[in-house]
């Protein structure tokens, strides 16, 4: 037993060892910067449409409608995969990356039918941060409703 | 008749010849360092079918309407195929062949399928009980995608570890007689498990396998790496290929002069960003039929040891935690026997 163990750890080390491994500084820089323009875009957005007289709370929400459009566009295009190859989790947090986790097995589950393909397999991805996300606001707003 | 020598190999005392081979691959392949070598290269990875399923399933079903054709011999003259794939059920091969009336043993060994394939096929072959058959697989990248990995449209990162499934289909058809090259020796692989749980660096989890294969194909016949000329694995990639020629030399072996890999070989690794190199049941499946087996007929090497090498995982298992078992079939090639 502690001969197959000592194997593996072994091997461990050596995998370790010989594997390649990407270049964090790099990648943290491209995520920082794409991550930065997006997030620019969106305020850039937000800015044009209070300057049509939308208040605050109106102004987001179509915000982040043309920016779900936006991440919808470029998916079905072919480039959002292109963009998150480079930029990794810069363009995978905004909500941009959000629409593209949607909208990309939509594509992929209509061979599937609408119902059990694309209508289920839609939240293969995106399912997790829903739920989390939920979760977490509800707590987050339970802590406030004390704390207040 | 066959004789099985040492713990897990086997030599053909009358080595069936591999009468004929074909190969299709998609686009990406084509591209490759060894695109001129296969016998047709798909430009549209659906070919014109409406799911990448199908898609694989045109692929086997032509690959084998072409290898037979090839040999000049029609599906009729054909006893038993020996065929499998990546998807659920193996429903590429299983939808591919459902055409042919000729009976199907179908065959999971994940990436290492074709190796199983030409091994069973050439054990009956040996046997005596067939005078033909068939021996394929196939992988597709788009269908691989979807059921081991992400929707293709999804915006992330591969690591430099991951491999790039190759589309395509290799068959040969193996007969008693024939100008060769010869199927001599076998060494079906034994389960492999060190322990590796990263499924985006399979080549590590499966070098181990390859290794263990190899050492016991030459401890089982007695030959050396001196004997051939090219030993060649189906899919470690780049990194796997490196652990691999490790543990064998720490074993007493050392085949570095001669070691290559499919997944190496197929995909030019520095304009194709295919990262550690190609994989899937089609990787060396494509490799042979198309660059190794016409290249043996124009004597660059005469005896090679081919290694198909195969991560035995599911989706769910490493989703459980698991480790990443593995496996690996020699076939022992050669283009004269005694």
């Amino acid at each position: 037993m502690d001969q197959i163990q000592n194997m593996k750890k072994e091997y461990a080390q050596m995998v370790e060892k010989i594997s390649p491994k990407s270049n964090l500084l790099r990648d943290c820089a491209r995520a920082f910067w794409v991550g930065g323009v997006i997030c620019t875009i969106g305020q850039l957005i937000n800015n044009i449409i209070k300057s049509f007289g939308y208040n605050k709370d109106e102004a987001s929400m179509l915000t982040t409608i043309v920016l779900v459009f936006l991440g919808i566009l470029l998916t079905g295009l072919n480039i959002y995969s292109s963009l998150g190859k480079y930029a990794g989790a810069g363009s995978i947090v905004p909500i941009t990356g959000f629409a593209n986790s949607m909208v990309s097995p939509a594509i992929e589950y209509k061979k599937e039918g609408y119902v059990f393909g694309v209508g289920s397999r839609m939240f293969t991805i995106a399912g997790p941060v829903i739920v989390y996300g939920l979760t977490a606001s509800v707590v987050v707003g339970i802590i406030h409703y004390f704390m207040k | 008749m066959a004789k099985h020598i040492g713990k897990q190999s086997i030599k053909f005392d009358l080595p069936p010849s591999i009468i004929s081979a074909a190969s299709t691959v998609g686009s990406k392949e084509g591209k490759g360092p060894l695109g001129t070598y296969f016998d047709v290269v798909l430009q549209d990875p659906l070919w014109g079918e409406d799911s990448w399923e199908k898609a694989e399933s045109k692929l086997v079903q032509k690959t084998i309407e072409r290898v037979i054709q090839k040999a000049n011999l029609t599906p009729e003259d054909i006893q038993y195929i020996f065929a499998g794939d990546l998807l659920n059920q193996l429903t590429a091969s299983t939808f591919g062949l459902r055409s042919f009336d000729i009976p199907f043993f179908g065959l999971f060994g994940a990436c290492s399928t074709m190796g199983e394939s030409m091994a069973l096929g050439a054990m009956t072959i040996d046997g005596g009980f067939a005078n033909y058959v068939v021996a394929e697989a196939s992988s597709h990248f788009c269908g691989s995608e979807k059921q081991f990995r992400f929707p293709l449209e999804l915006g992330t990162q591969r690591p430099l570890t991951a491999s790039w499934t190759v589309t395509g289909s290799g068959a040969v058809i193996l007969g008693k007689n024939g100008p060769g090259p010869y199927i001599t020796y076998i060494t079906p692989g034994k389960i492999i498990d060190l322990g590796i749980k990263d499924p985006m660096n399979m080549g590590a989890a499966m070098a181990p396998a390859a290794a263990d294969t190899i050492i016991n194909h030459f401890q089982d016949t007695g030959r050396t790496p001196k004997d051939y000329d090219l030993i060649i694995t189906g899919d470690l990639g780049s990194v796997g290929k490196e652990l691999a020629l490790e543990l064998v030399k720490k074993s007493g072996y050392d085949i570095e002069s001669i070691f290559s890999d499919c997944g190496v070989e197929i995909f030019d690794a520095a304009t194709q960003d295919t990262h550690a190199g190609g994989s899937g049941c089609g990787c060396s499946a494509v490799t042979f039929a198309g660059y190794l087996y016409k290249e043996m007929q124009n004597n660059k090497w005469s005896r090679i040891l081919f290694i198909p090498t195969g991560a035995l995982m599911s989706p769910g298992s490493t989703q459980q935690g698991e480790s990443i078992p593995s496996i690996a079939h020699a076939v022992a090639i050669e283009n004269k026997w005694a």
